[in-house]
């Protein structure tokens, strides 16, 4: 399984790519692979504002219905538009063709409380 | 004999559409003896392109060919978690045909109804005795239904006592319908996690002046008692909040415990599970909801009520919140119900539900040295089992799978969430222990298969008519009907 150093991680199972005030979302390797093979995915339009810790969007595979939660507060200035039309890409591209949406941050320092690569790999182990 | 169940010859079926040949009917009309009349033409349409035409008999075989590709309670054990698969005896059936019954109109006159109100009276009173609540409605058509009428309730009550309240809290062992009810509701739905059990102390840590009430499910979806209820009603009665509880898993308490005794504020029965109707085709079932002093007012309307001039049907409920269901609810569930209810009696009743708890500890005892049990407080109605000791990369959906081979249905897996490949088992009370030997003989024999033979496991079912269909692809390209099929 495959955590990329660059990236941010959250206990629930999100990605996050911070490139200056912008962070761009998805869900990681380990998720997909709990999840099997994805069915369905929802996200939220450009201009919603979403708030850390509360879901954005709804990720479905053959086994569940999962909630994906905002890892950062922010306004959704850019979704994934192929994603709703080719779910597979969850599994089998999570973290580059499967990036769900792009956040504009308010607070940047949020940032702080993700984990890296190495804690995230630490805590799924557990 | 083997227990692998054998192949026999099983028939082919068309689509109807295929089977249609030009000009073939199924009816025949009697003369005309009245003067000929038309219709306008602008109401009369063109022949529908592609409609089946076909005889009686081709239809007949239709449906009865599928019918033996059917698998149901009636064909053989089936154990799926939280749906409580119980034999369904025959004679309910027959009560709930009963021509004076299925005669009704439910615009008859309530004067003439009367036997079909008190058939309701009655019923909601048995029930009430059965969950210790002081009222009962049979009015909401499934479970889910019920949820919503009774957090509606909830919702009345706090608005009645111009109270503001905005969040509802759920344990992780709840059903998965709970916290889309309080979504419905308008509640902000706040999960609160369980070691298997809701423990009071979490409550009380989430318990403060936003919250309406909690829904907790009990037993729960582990098949575990809530040890703490009672304490964790208290809390939330003193954070001014009510408790509903979901009361799908009441199988397992008839005649020992009474949610209304432990504090429970608000419950629905599932009547299609635990009181006889045969469900898992899509309904009807019935979700009636019983309710303490405190909630009666806000009951929907109507309700059945007896006076010295006999049964009415109450509709002077100023505070109600109001209708939820066309006419009465779905009466002929209520037969069942009823009919069930008066041949079993408390004693069977109570012997029905500790069969449950006995068969399913009996299934518990003979798989735990086998399969792992991720919580291991005292089962109840349930047992619920992982994969994780499952061998040959072999998972809950190929063990699932295998099962069928064996001739039985699956059980509910990768529910609940809080279990990773949940494999969840629920007897119920009508099988014999020759039943549930056959059973955990299947389950043993298929982790030893997967340690041996894992291709055996992981390309089941194999003495199918059809072998393992491509879920994921039918997910995600679902054709639904004749037209898209005939397309491709």
């Amino acid at each position: 399984m495959d955590f990329p150093d660059e990236l941010k991680y959250t206990e629930e199972h999100e990605w996050v790519l911070v490139e200056e005030n912008i962070a761009t979302i998805g869900i990681t390797d380990f998720a997909q692979d709990q999840l099997g093979d994805v069915v369905f995915v929802e996200l939220p339009d450009v201009g919603v504002e979403v708030e850390e810790g509360k879901p954005f969007g709804v990720v479905e595979s053959v086994k569940a219905v999962s909630d994906i939660y905002a890892p950062l507060t922010g306004e959704v200035v850019e979704v994934n538009e192929e994603l709703p039309d080719t779910p597979e890409m969850v599994n089998t591209s999570p973290y580059e063709d499967a990036w769900m949406i792009k956040i504009k941050l308010s607070d940047p320092k949020e940032v702080d409380d993700l984990m890296d690569a190495a804690a995230y790999e630490e805590f799924i182990e557990d | 004999m083997s227990r692998v169940g054998t192949r026999g010859l099983a028939l082919n079926e068309k689509l109807l559409f295929e089977h249609s040949d030009p000009g073939r009917i199924g009816y025949s009309l009697p003369n005309l003896d009245v003067p000929p009349a038309s219709l306008d033409n602008d109401l009369v349409r063109d022949g529908l392109d592609g409609f089946p035409e076909l005889s009686e008999v081709d239809v007949v075989r239709h449906f009865t060919r599928l019918s033996t590709w059917n698998y149901g309670v009636d064909s053989g054990f089936y154990p799926l978690g939280s749906c409580t698969m119980k034999y369904n005896p025959k004679i309910n059936e027959v009560a709930c045909r009963h021509p004076r019954l299925t005669g009704l109109h439910p615009k008859v006159p309530v004067p003439l109804a009367q036997g079909a109100l008190e058939l309701m009276y009655e019923l909601q009173q048995d029930l009430a005795e059965i969950s210790g609540f002081a009222a009962v409605t049979l009015q909401p058509a499934a479970g889910a239904h019920g949820e919503l009428a009774g957090m509606l309730m909830i919702r009345a009550s706090h608005e009645a006592q111009g109270r503001k309240r905005t969040k509802v809290l759920i344990p992780d062992t709840a059903h998965g319908t709970n916290p889309a009810t309080a979504a419905l509701c308008g509640y902000d739905v706040v999960p609160i996690a369980s070691d298997g059990v809701l423990r009071a102390e979490e409550v009380r840590a989430h318990m403060d002046g936003d919250v309406a009430g909690l829904m907790v499910t009990n037993p729960n979806t582990l098949g575990l008692f809530e040890s703490e209820i009672k304490q964790i009603c208290d809390i939330v009665h003193e954070g001014g909040g009510l408790v509903y509880c979901d009361g799908a898993n009441l199988n397992a308490l008839m005649g020992i415990a009474r949610p209304g005794d432990m504090g429970i504020d608000v419950m629905h029965f599932n009547l299609h599970k635990t009181f006889s109707t045969p469900h898992g085709g899509g309904g009807p079932g019935a979700g009636a909801v019983g309710v303490t002093a405190g909630l009666e007012p806000f009951l929907p309307t109507p309700m059945v009520d007896k006076t010295k001039q006999g049964f009415v049907l109450d509709y002077d409920r100023p505070q109600s919140i109001g209708r939820l269901r066309s006419f009465f609810g779905n009466f002929g569930v209520m037969v069942r119900a009823w009919a069930y209810i008066r041949s079993m009696g408390g004693e069977g009743l109570k012997r029905a539900s500790e069969l449950a708890v006995l068969n399913a500890n009996y299934i518990r005892a003979r798989l735990e040295p086998v399969f792992h049990l991720p919580y291991q407080t005292r089962s109840l109605h349930e047992v619920v089992f992982s994969d994780q000791d499952l061998a040959g990369g072999c998972h809950t959906l190929d063990l699932a799978k295998r099962l069928i081979d064996y001739g039985y249905h699956p059980p509910t897996v990768y529910f609940p969430l809080v279990v990773k490949g949940a494999i969840m088992i629920e007897p119920t009370e009508t099988e014999s222990m020759e039943i549930l030997d056959e059973f955990c003989d299947a389950m043993i024999a298929i982790a030893r298969e997967a340690e041996e033979n894992p291709e055996l496991v992981l390309s089941a079912p194999r003495n199918t008519r059809t072998r393992r269909m491509d879920e994921t692809r039918a997910a995600r390209q679902p054709c639904l009907c004749w037209r898209e099929i005939s397309d491709e």
